[in-house]
């Protein structure tokens, strides 16, 4: 053990750059996706942008002081800080404010904050804290206990109702993958979460036909291997069943309200056709950016209101319209890089707590940025969860700065500990 | 292969998919590249039609009117001839800056409201000078109108929905109606219908150049339901008319089903007032009235103490407890003694009477007794009130109706508890609270509360909960709380002796004056003391005797007695309502050239004249 210097030695200079490099276009992409030059003002504190830039200030002050933190106290908060969280998930449902219909906000003047945001940087702390206690005997144990410390939060959040931010718990699979979880598991799971947002979004029976189809085609290919038939009519049948029962149970277990929010957060009740609207116009955008974008400021279509969202779940659209195809490409690979460093630094912790908090940290930022950029380019059905950094939205903000400089420590303590 | 590896690949892939994608989309597929400089997407919203209703008789008593609103995208506004614009439109300069601003700070990009509600006249005319304008459109919409200018206060009135409505509730957004008051409030779930949404490409002129995508991302408007109400609007013109130049409240509630055929309250105003441009102006000066107070619906919010004709319930109780039976006779001498206590009477005999004889002359002495009775065959008086209390509650007293009015007062059936409190002991004897024998004291009804006690009178012993719509959609409504009747704790064998006596009143009671040849009616009169004027007038009545059609209430505020006002007025509605026309023309004249206004100013003059005293006297 020996002391430290100054709060940043050892540090990983280029996770803090890309850190700032993100939360300074997030800046300048909210200005961009709200600008009227007839309101324009860096002082107005009305102004999402200027709250953003607010935020990022916060976040850096919040950083330092997580920084000069002593690196062996962050551990033994992991328990405290998750029953904290659970307590204002609860709290809440109750007493929380009810904006564009989920109950998911407390309000403090012209600020809210949303405990839901957080609950993502608190299970990680205790998933970390109970699996680095894993061992091959007692895995399975530790697993289901991980399990239930991440559900909690995520079944908590449901009925907001926030469909988005309680599927995001389901990139601690990857944290479970890197302790020992067999891939094949993971696969099955991803599967079964696809299959069950496209049973919500798609007619389900015309999805089972569409699997049957599958099904049929890959029986044929495999024609020769007559034994795996029987498996593949399995699996067939297995999932039409489970599509048919999410729908089912959609259409006749859940209340017309419960529906209508799902239908809501899904993007369908404005748009009765199920086309898409949003994802249309949010390409329209996007796609009208050309090879070099219309330029800071220039873009039309995403502040015309077209694009809902514009400034969080549709942050991307902004700079696809305004940077065309080289901005996007190069901010999609800056992104990626960013999110590569972290598993990069979670690989070369040496304690098991600091490995499984950074591969969540990791897993759950590149959950986020998947989901969120293949909704707006139209890979994937509308569900609103944000593009951490970038979008609009305080508590988004401070919870994703927390994680990152929470694992900027664990990663300078490593070298305490030599 | 090491762990990491796999989530290399994860990344890799995914970088590799949004960057194919993107290309495709930013590059390849020119379809996406609309060009945002020449063409504009508006977005229109296709109001929905609110439902309309219709009476009883099917006359349309709500209808829609269509009406424009002037849009404006500041963005899109040009240089352009403001005086010619001002002048069209008839608004003022300052008019003109202040709306262009506060559309400006709303959004330069989305559409603002800039004139509302104008005329379906004038929009032809506008429409074609618009092009001279661009920035500018209309936004079709449609506003209520109330062809029968009548029933204010049962329909309600619809307003705009204020910023947390919209904040809370995905279905509404900024400009939308919402129900304020009334059917259109208590209803407004099913009158609203659901917004459409049309999108059409426009030049940078504002010209309308055909719908966006072939119309792929509109959707049609859902009018909202129709409703077939309770009223009568006939009878409810006629109400208002009786009841113009004095205060009270009627209520008219056919028994066999709880249907509200009438609910008059006075003064009253004309619906259209708010409707359209003028709306808010008209609105504040019905809000700041204080001293007619046209938005304070009487017939449902106003508590009065009942009078006399809670007599008839005080019967039926006593009888149901076996306290009196209907040949019980009491000797009155001009009132009721009890030691010091004293209740005078009017009824003016000195022989025994029996029940019958007691209703129509309306004996004080005779009920006093009877309640008294009927306490104090319990053991202790807290005891005898609790039962009694009970059973006047299940005539619908002193309880909310839950019903589809969108207001509603308790009123008060004192019962134990309350009296405990009020003379902190449980010590207290029936003689303490001998006035609510003759419905005064602390006893409070609404005159719909009176109504649907003379619906359950009239029903020998049940009733159906009151309510203002009878279908949507064409269909009868088949709530349970509408649809089953609610018995009282009286039985049924109990009510003839009774209804008896409240048809003497009509034959040679205090209704005699009232009586339509012909028709067999039972009421009661009443007179209700008011700390600040005259007495209350108050008539209960149903009939005809042996097959209720309607039974109704009213008060007439400082209307002096029973059979001065409420008994007559009463009486006229019963006959139009049964025969369809009035024969007693005279009657009808009298009481509609009738005014208390006189009664009113002087009341007033007191109450300000007792103001400037007590001001002066600090
Ligand atoms: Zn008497």
């Amino acid at each position: 053990m020996r002391k430290r210097n100054s709060i940043f030695e050892g540090i990983d200079w280029s996770v803090l750059l890309l850190y700032y490099l993100l939360v300074i276009i997030g800046f300048f992409s909210v200005l961009a996706a709200v600008y009227n030059p007839d309101t324009f003002s860096l002082s107005n504190l009305s102004h999402n942008y200027n709250k953003q830039m607010i935020f990022i200030i916060a976040s850096t002050v919040i950083g330092l002081f997580i920084l000069s933190l002593e690196g062996r106290l962050i551990e033994p908060l992991s328990f405290p800080i998750y029953l904290l969280t659970l307590g204002l998930l609860v709290a809440v449902l109750f007493l929380g404010v009810k904006i564009s219909g989920a109950r998911s906000w407390f309000q403090f003047g012209a600020f809210s904050l949303q405990p839901g945001e957080f609950a993502k940087l608190s299970a990680s702390m205790m998933v970390a804290a109970i699996l680095a206690g894993a061992n091959r005997k007692n895995f399975n144990k530790k697993l289901f206990l991980a399990i239930v410390v991440i559900a909690i939060p995520a079944l908590l959040i449901l009925p907001q109702p926030d469909l988005g931010s309680a599927i995001v718990f389901s990139s601690f699979l990857f944290v479970f993958y890197r302790e020992g979880l067999p891939l094949f598991y993971v696969l099955i799971f991803i599967a079964l979460g696809v299959f069950f947002i496209l049973a919500l979004v798609i007619d389900p029976d015309i999805l089972s036909v569409v699997l049957g189809g599958m099904g049929v085609f890959v029986a044929i290919l495999l024609r020769r291997m007559r034994r795996v038939w029987l498996t593949i009519a399995a699996v067939t049948a297995l999932l039409v069943l489970f599509i048919q029962s999410v729908d089912y149970a959609f259409y006749n277990l859940l209340e017309d309200r419960h529906r209508n929010r799902i239908n809501i957060m899904l993007g369908k009740a404005h748009d009765p056709k199920g086309i898409g609207y949003n994802t249309h116009q949010s390409m329209i955008a996007i796609g009208s950016g050309g090879v070099w974008g219309k330029g800071f400021l220039q873009g039309t279509q995403t502040k015309y209101d077209f694009v809902p969202e514009q400034q969080t779940d549709f942050i991307f659209c902004t700079i696809g319209e305004e940077w065309g195809f080289v901005g996007s490409f190069l901010f999609i690979s800056l992104y990626l890089l960013f999110i590569y460093r972290i598993f990069v630094l979670a690989e070369r912790q040496k304690l098991a707590y600091a490995r499984i908090f950074a591969y969540s940290v990791g897993s759950i930022i590149f959950f986020h940025f998947t989901v969120n950029i293949a909704m707006t380019i139209g890979l994937f059905p509308v569900i609103g969860i944000p593009l951490p950094f970038i979008s609009s939205g305080g508590s988004s903000m401070l919870a994703f700065s927390m994680m990152i400089f929470i694992l900027l420590r664990l990663d300078t303590y490593r070298q305490e500990i030599l | 292969m090491k762990r990491i590896t796999v989530f290399v690949i994860f990344l890799i892939a995914v970088w590799m998919a949004f960057t194919v994608r993107l290309f495709h989309i930013q590059i390849v597929d020119n379809s996406w590249k609309l060009s945002a400089e020449n063409n504009v997407i508006r977005t229109l919203k296709i109001y929905a039609p609110r439902g309309e209703i219709v009476d009883r008789e099917g006359r349309v008593i709500v209808a829609n009117q269509v009406a424009y609103d002037l849009m404006v995208i500041p963005m899109q506004v040009k240089e352009m001839d403001t005086a010619e614009f001002c002048r069209l439109f008839a608004i003022s300069r300052e008019f003109f800056e202040k709306q262009l601003e506060a559309a400006r700070n709303y959004s330069r990009y989305k559409p603002s409201e800039f004139i509302r509600y104008i005329q379906a006249k004038d929009y032809a005319y506008l429409q074609e000078k618009l092009f001279l304008f661009p920035g500018f459109f209309f936004q079709r919409r449609t506003l209520r109108y109330y062809p029968y200018s009548s029933a204010a206060n049962v329909l309600g009135f619809i307003g705009e929905v204020d910023e947390s409505t919209v904040k809370n509730n995905p279905e509404y957004s900024r400009g939308d109606f919402i129900g304020v008051a009334g059917i259109e409030k208590s209803y407004e779930r099913y009158l609203r219908g659901k917004h459409g949404v049309k999108r059409i490409l426009v030049d940078v002129r504002g010209r309308e150049k055909g719908p966006y995508k072939a119309g792929l991302f509109d959707s049609l408007a859902v009018p909202g339901s129709d409703l077939m109400a309770t009223i009568d609007i006939e009878l409810q013109m006629y109400g208002e008319t009786l009841m113009r130049n004095k205060r009270g409240s009627i209520v008219a509630i056919e028994p066999s089903t709880g249907e509200i055929l009438l609910l008059v309250t006075s003064p009253t105003y004309d619906p259209n007032l708010l409707v359209g441009r003028d709306r808010n102006i008209n609105y504040r000066k019905l809000y700041n009235d204080s001293i007619n107070k046209p938005l304070y619906d009487r017939a449902l919010l106003a508590e009065y103490p009942p009078g006399s004709p809670f007599k008839i319930l005080q019967a039926l109780v006593a009888l149901q407890e076996g306290s009196i039976q209907p040949s019980t006779t009491f000797t009155c001498g001009g009132g009721f003694r009890a030691g010091s206590l004293f209740v005078r009477c009017k009824c003016g005999t000195s022989y025994p009477l029996p029940l019958q004889v007691g209703i129509y002359k309306s004996c004080n002495n005779y009920f006093c007794n009877t309640y008294k009775r009927t306490i104090e065959k319990y053991p202790d008086a807290p005891t005898g009130v609790e039962i009694w209390s009970r059973h006047m509650k299940s005539f619908g007293l002193g309880t909310y109706f839950n019903n589809d009015l969108s207001t509603g007062r308790r009123g008060l059936v004192p019962d134990s508890t309350y009296y405990n409190r009020k003379f902190r002991t449980t010590r207290w004897k029936a003689l303490n609270t001998i006035s609510l024998g003759i419905g005064q004291g602390e006893m409070l009804v609404t005159p719909i509360q009176l109504a649907n006690a003379a619906a359950a009178i009239a029903n020998r012993g049940y009733f159906y909960t009151p309510h203002l719509v009878k279908r949507i959609d064409g269909k009868p409504i088949t709530d349970p709380h509408y649809t089953q009747p609610k018995k009282t704790t009286v039985d049924s064998i109990h009510f003839e002796t009774v209804i008896e006596g409240m048809f003497q009143v009509f034959e040679q009671g205090t209704a005699r004056a009232s009586r339509i040849p012909g028709i067999e009616l039972c009421g009661k009169t009443g007179t209700a003391q008011n700390p600040h004027g005259q007495d209350h007038s108050i008539f209960m009545a149903f009939g005809p005797k042996n097959n209720p059609k309607i039974a109704i209430a009213i008060f007439v505020e400082n209307g002096y007695w029973g059979s001065r006002w409420a008994a007559p007025i009463a009486s006229l509605i019963i006959e139009k309502y049964l025969t369809g026309k009035v024969e007693r023309k005279e009657l009808e004249r009298r009481m509609m050239e009738g005014s208390l206004q006189d009664e009113y100013d002087r009341q007033l003059i007191r109450i300000f004249g007792q103001k400037l005293l007590t001001t002066s006297g600090r």
